[in-house]
């Protein structure tokens, strides 16, 4: 389980603080989405639960990131990536830039664990296999599209193994077909136990993919729920974040005076 | 090594043998003697031209007048000094070349982190080197967007001088903010870790190959002592 007990950040030179009062989980398996306008503290929130802030980006943390109840205060940053794998919106920035292939790329993590040759081999082929993308391994990773590079940063962080994922905003740059196949992927490995936390424009992908959401507001959390409860809540449009397509069809439905109840 | 041992060996006559032997044979078996020649000559020819310009014109103590250009005047022993600097530029340039032409970087790197090289040198070697292609793909993109909103970056000097700030500003910005990111991403990918890593594979050394670099370095050695006691 993945934790944020009372957690509040502020960036590094900022007057006010950028996330607060955060209390979190995302157990084993489960797939928590968050949703907010922008600036409301998403990717500050995945940073922090990354672990990459403060130790990568400075900053003060009050507050703690747990991971399986252990206290991740001072543990270093390789530790953590060995425990929580995080992917960020631009699938470009994510290549190492050093390695040839898709399958070298994906390796690069597990390399730099220092796990045995032959153990990154079987993790890497497993991690291509499972997100379908075992026929690009002979590839050059900087000439596919921006969906595939995007699975090639996720295989990546599956050969390291964490137990939890992070995700912020990973369909927010790819077209519909790169959307897909990175939103099939991610409900696979909800599928296969990972604990995912998804900060995400896109309420369609989280409506399909998760068990809860919740909505930042000004790096609060300020609505915590199913996505059923949540997504469909009217403070969402105040907070500037554009329910699933149904929801809003089914408004429109409701505006028009029809009795119609469309399906989940 | 054959840059070295052209430099040692001096004169005109086995620095000239050294480039036919251990640069252009090499480059023609290895299928890139055109672009050996293409790139050697652009990458030496302005050093090569002012050694040329200096030593011909300016050498010390030339007697022979070859030729008179205004108050300067052309010597025959700057123009042979000259040569012998373009027989060891020649030497040099088409060694550095050959090596970039024949050597994947990610190859030599991970060949340097087997011989014990720390991981984050030779990252920063060759992500230095895989970041030019990206950087001018960038640079192109940038040039085809500005372009498409009027920028005349063709025609004259003066135009591609003044096409030039719009498309260097967004390309170093541009690079510059995606350094966090990328520096974030290698730390969650655990680069940062102490000791050191794995290794996915090892270029292939055999002994034959080894045999040619320590013959290589042993040759060296003997061409540097033969003409410190003045055998050559």
């Amino acid at each position: 389980m993945l934790t944020l007990e009372s957690v509040a950040y502020r960036y590094a030179g900022a007057s006010r603080t950028s996330l607060r009062d955060i209390d979190l989980s995302v157990a084993d398996a489960e797939v928590v989405g968050v949703v907010g306008a922008s600036e409301s503290g998403k990717t500050t929130l995945a940073l922090v639960a990354s672990g990459l802030a403060p130790r990568s980006i400075g900053g003060q943390l009050d507050g703690r990131l747990l991971i399986d109840g252990e206290d991740m205060s001072g543990r270093p940053m390789h530790e953590l990536a060995a425990r929580v794998g995080i992917c960020f919106q631009n699938p470009f920035t994510q290549l190492s830039q050093v390695a040839d292939t898709v399958f070298e790329e994906v390796a690069f993590g597990a390399l730099n664990l220092g796990v045995d040759r032959l153990d990154v081999v079987r993790r890497t082929s497993e991690a291509l296999d499972g997100l379908g993308i075992g026929d690009l391994a002979a590839r050059d990773p900087r000439r596919l599209s921006g969906g595939q590079v995007q699975l090639v940063a996720l295989a990546g962080l599956l050969a390291m193994r964490p137990r939890h994922l992070v995700l912020d905003e990973p369909t927010a740059q790819l077209d519909p077909e790169g959307k897909q196949l990175v939103g099939d992927a991610l409900a696979g490995l909800a599928a296969a136990g990972t604990g995912l936390l998804i900060t995400e424009h896109d309420t369609d992908l989280l409506a399909r993919l998760c068990s809860r959401v919740v909505a930042l507001d000004s790096g609060g959390i300020t609505l915590s729920g199913t996505p059923a409860a949540v997504l469909a809540d009217p403070r969402l449009d105040e907070l500037g974040v554009e329910p699933p397509a149904r929801i809003r069809l089914q408004r429109a439905v409701d505006a028009a005076g029809l009795k119609i109840e469309l399906p989940a | 090594m054959t840059a070295a041992a052209a430099v040692v060996l001096g004169g005109v006559f086995w620095p000239l043998m050294i480039v036919a032997v251990a640069v252009l044979l090499p480059a023609a078996a290895a299928g890139v003697l055109p672009t050996l020649l293409r790139y050697s000559i652009l990458f030496s020819l302005p050093l090569a031209v002012s050694a040329l310009v200096v030593n011909l014109f300016f050498y010390p103590g030339g007697q022979t007048v070859l030729f008179q250009l205004g108050p300067i005047t052309a010597t025959a022993e700057g123009f042979a000094f000259a040569v012998e600097i373009l027989a060891r530029i020649a030497a040099l340039s088409g060694a550095i070349t050959l090596f970039y032409l024949t050597t994947k970087p990610s190859e030599l790197v991970l060949d340097l982190e087997r011989r014990g090289v720390p991981p984050r040198l030779a990252f920063v070697v060759n992500a230095s080197v895989q970041t030019v292609p990206a950087m001018a793909e960038r640079a192109q993109t940038i040039v085809d967007a500005q372009r498409a909103r009027g920028l005349d970056t063709q025609g004259g000097l003066f135009n591609r001088l003044r096409g030039i700030v719009p498309i260097v500003g967004p390309v170093m910005l541009g690079s510059i903010a995606e350094v966090e990111e990328r520096s974030m991403v290698l730390e969650a990918r655990a680069f940062t870790r102490p000791g050191r890593r794995s290794l996915l594979w090892s270029p292939p050394d055999d002994g034959v190959q080894r045999l040619a670099r320590w013959g290589l370095a042993a040759g060296l050695l003997v061409v540097i002592g033969a003409r410190a006691v003045g055998a050559l």
